[in-house]
């Protein structure tokens, strides 16, 4: 099996379901000509040509809009963000439209919404945001959060396929940093299924995306400490795999959620909530949760740092759920 | 749709040796901070505004101290044109204690109210309304201050756009909006997605919003355009809309070399640098050229200066990531 990186499973995803199937198209800012500011679209326009691969104004709403409207009538829009931080643009069409088109009238929205999410790139306040929360809130709406090139392929291939509204964040400090074997035969990620990263038998750790790496890193400290650690990774947020999580926390009876997004009203509390009212016989301590701050992302490194729940802060959070 | 020149505006530029320096000032500053990013001293990205030097400064020059300004994230022109400390501008890139946003904020949120600089944003088009909002402020408060926002010419793709240019005619509120047509986007040529050819300068009439588009590489005809537009604003005679022409000689970031541009057009723009022209031009007209050249080694001196003062600068304590959340800092969500 061919390693690669991350950033190259997304276009792996693309590209082989647009060979696959002709109503899938790419449009954004900057996709074509350039191949897309991270240049997860390169050789596209070469290859599929202009009318598939579409350069667009600087028009977010425009872009996710007239995205939908071409998905109902049976294409399939790849909508790139250039950063998810500006999906915020088109958050009317994205929650009020493609979310309820479906419940409303029956009409299947088959489009999927991409971009780089997350912090650890000194991008600022504008450019490190993990939005996921804001859409995981919407009914209607599927939400996917690859952690490993795997992962990232074979989620693209299913929200391709899928027939409704898919938001895809891929994490851009995973893009060049993460490399590993994806197999070259067609293969998807279900939507809606977790995945166990590392199975243990004490504690549970339950999160996704850039966070599943750091997870991994802690829960091998933890091991040299006689703690065994399962990492469940989510890898879709909406909607979420209640039975994968509540499996794993019957059976470590601890459970540790970690996100890199801000603590309060995400998906660390929607998990956990989970658990506490279907696990609850089977807790021997409380749900414990480490995530980023109430802060908007500072852009100084000491002060992104101090944002970023890492190996570390997870090791730690881990220790003292371990002695509880 | 006419390209403004100073005489016809019949403009006198007041200060031209300053108005040299205050671009010189400008081309220096981002000059070191690139050597800088590339020593890693300046951490994510950087845009620059270098070849654009001629818009901020004709544009601040024509403006009171205690008029308001909103720039961009290519905007370390804007801020140093309305006068911002260059040690705290560097320290801000730096992401030190000292910068202008403590060092939470980068090179893309520059800000210093004591200028009048009400920020840049980085999410493209967002600050027109704002602008319209602060605008509307001066006239309820029955001041003369006028509001300037500058944007690129991709901004003009995006509603927020639209919206502001209808609202600022409603309300016909003191505000001259500043495109920098710099006829690129990011990697695409703002010819290729937008409908007509001037990107602001077309919109404005459907608005009825005047609009002037302008050579803007010419720091006089800059002045000379912005002059009577600002001087309409303040006398309550409501908005204008301004396209200056230009060109940055980066690529949009620090990733990118600009290979997308057509071979030439980087060389051709380059010879009609804004700073470079307008020195021969004083030379010419025989402008105070040893004050001119005192202005230049002072300039010097003082990105020096900040360069030394932002390197020894304290890093931010990460205690302080949880302040300034809220405007009462007492008020602490969770920590
Ligand atoms: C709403 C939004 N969409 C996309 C981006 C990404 N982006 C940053 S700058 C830029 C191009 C802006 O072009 P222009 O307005 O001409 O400004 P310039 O960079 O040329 O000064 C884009 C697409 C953004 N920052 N905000
Ligand atoms: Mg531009």
């Amino acid at each position: 099996m061919p390693e690669v990186t991350y950033l190259e499973a997304v276009r792996d995803g693309m590209r082989e379901e647009m060979r696959r199937d002709e109503s899938v198209y790419i449009l954004g800012e900057d996709v074509g000509v350039y191949g897309g500011a991270f240049k997860v679209t390169a050789g596209f326009q070469e290859e599929f040509g202009e009318s598939r691969v579409i350069d667009t104004p600087l028009s977010e709403s425009a872009i996710v809009g007239a995205a939908i409207g071409s998905a109902l009538l049976g294409q399939r829009p790849i909508a790139e963000m250039q950063f998810a931080d500006f999906i915020a643009c088109a958050f009317d069409q994205i929650v009020n439209m493609a979310a309820k088109l479906h419940y409303r009238n029956g009409m299947a929205v088959p489009m999927v919404i991409r971009g780089p999410s997350g912090a650890g790139t000194h991008g600022g306040p504008f450019h490190s945001q993990s939005p996921e929360g804001w859409f995981a809130h919407t009914p209607g709406l599927k939400v996917v959060v690859p952690s490993t090139p795997y992962d990232a392929k074979g989620l693209m291939k299913a929200a391709v396929r899928d027939d409704d509204p898919v938001i895809y964040f891929e994490h851009k400090f995973l893009y060049r940093r993460i490399k590993s074997e994806v197999p070259e035969e067609d293969y998807t990620v279900p939507i809606g299924k977790a995945d166990v990263k590392r199975s243990g038998e004490d504690m549970s750790i339950l999160t996704y995306g850039a966070m599943v790496h750091q997870s991994l890193t802690a829960a091998e400290q933890l091991a040299g400490e006689g703690v065994d650690m399962e990492v469940v990774d989510l890898r879709t947020i909406l909607p979420l795999d209640r039975t994968a999580i509540l499996d794993s926390v019957k059976k470590t009876g601890k459970a540790l959620v970690v996100t890199e997004d801000t603590l309060s009203y995400g998906v660390g509390a929607e998990v956990a909530a989970i658990i506490s009212q279907d696990a609850f016989e089977y807790l021997d301590g409380p749900v414990t949760r480490v995530a980023a701050p109430d802060t908007p992302v500072p852009y100084a490194p000491p002060l992104e740092d101090a944002f970023l729940p890492n190996a570390e802060k997870i090791a730690a959070a881990a220790r003292q759920l371990a002695a509880y | 749709m006419t390209v403004e020149t100073p005489e016809r505006a019949g403009i006198n530029v007041p200060d031209r040796e300053g108005l040299y320096a205050s671009m010189f000032r400008m081309r220096r500053f981002e000059e070191r901070a690139y050597e800088l990013f590339l020593q890693n001293h300046i951490h994510g990205t950087m845009h620059l505004g270098l070849g654009q030097e001629a818009v901020a400064a004709g544009v601040a020059a024509a403006l009171r101290p205690d008029d308001y300004s909103l720039g961009t994230y290519r905007g370390h022109n804007h801020i140093i044109a309305r006068g911002a400390p260059l040690d705290r501008v560097m320290a801000e890139l730096f992401g030190r204690a000292t910068g202008l946003c403590k060092g939470k904020g980068g090179s893309m949120h520059l800000t210093s109210v004591d200028h009048g600089a009400y920020g840049s944003y980085a999410i493209v088009g967002a600050h027109l309304p704002i602008a319209c909002g602060i605008a509307w402020s001066s006239k309820v408060r029955g001041t003369d201050q006028v509001t300037v926002c500058f944007f690129g010419d991709g901004a003009t793709n995006i509603g927020a756009f639209h919206e502001a240019l209808n609202l600022a005619v409603v309300w016909r509120l003191p505000v001259v909006f500043v495109c920098e047509n710099n006829l690129y986007m990011e990697f695409t040529p703002i010819g290729s997605v937008t409908a007509v050819v001037h990107p602001a300068g077309d919109r404005a009439p459907a608005y009825s919003l005047p609009s002037v588009v302008v050579d803007g590489n010419d720091v006089e005809a800059v002045y000379g355009a912005t002059a009577p537009a600002v001087a309409a604003a303040r006398a309550g005679e409501g908005p204008a809309l301004l396209e200056m022409l230009t060109y940055r000689y980066s690529g949009h970031s620090r990733t990118d070399p600009g290979a997308y541009r057509p071979a030439g057009e980087l060389d051709q723009w380059k010879e009609r640098d804004p700073i470079a022209a307008f020195r021969r031009r004083l030379t010419e007209t025989r402008a105070d050229m040893d004050r001119l050249e005192r202005m230049e080694a002072d300039v010097e001196r003082e990105v020096a200066e900040a360069v030394e003062s932002s390197l020894n600068a304290p890093q931010p304590d990460p205690d302080d990531l949880l302040t300034d959340v809220f405007a009462s800092n007492e008020t602490r969500w969770r920590t």
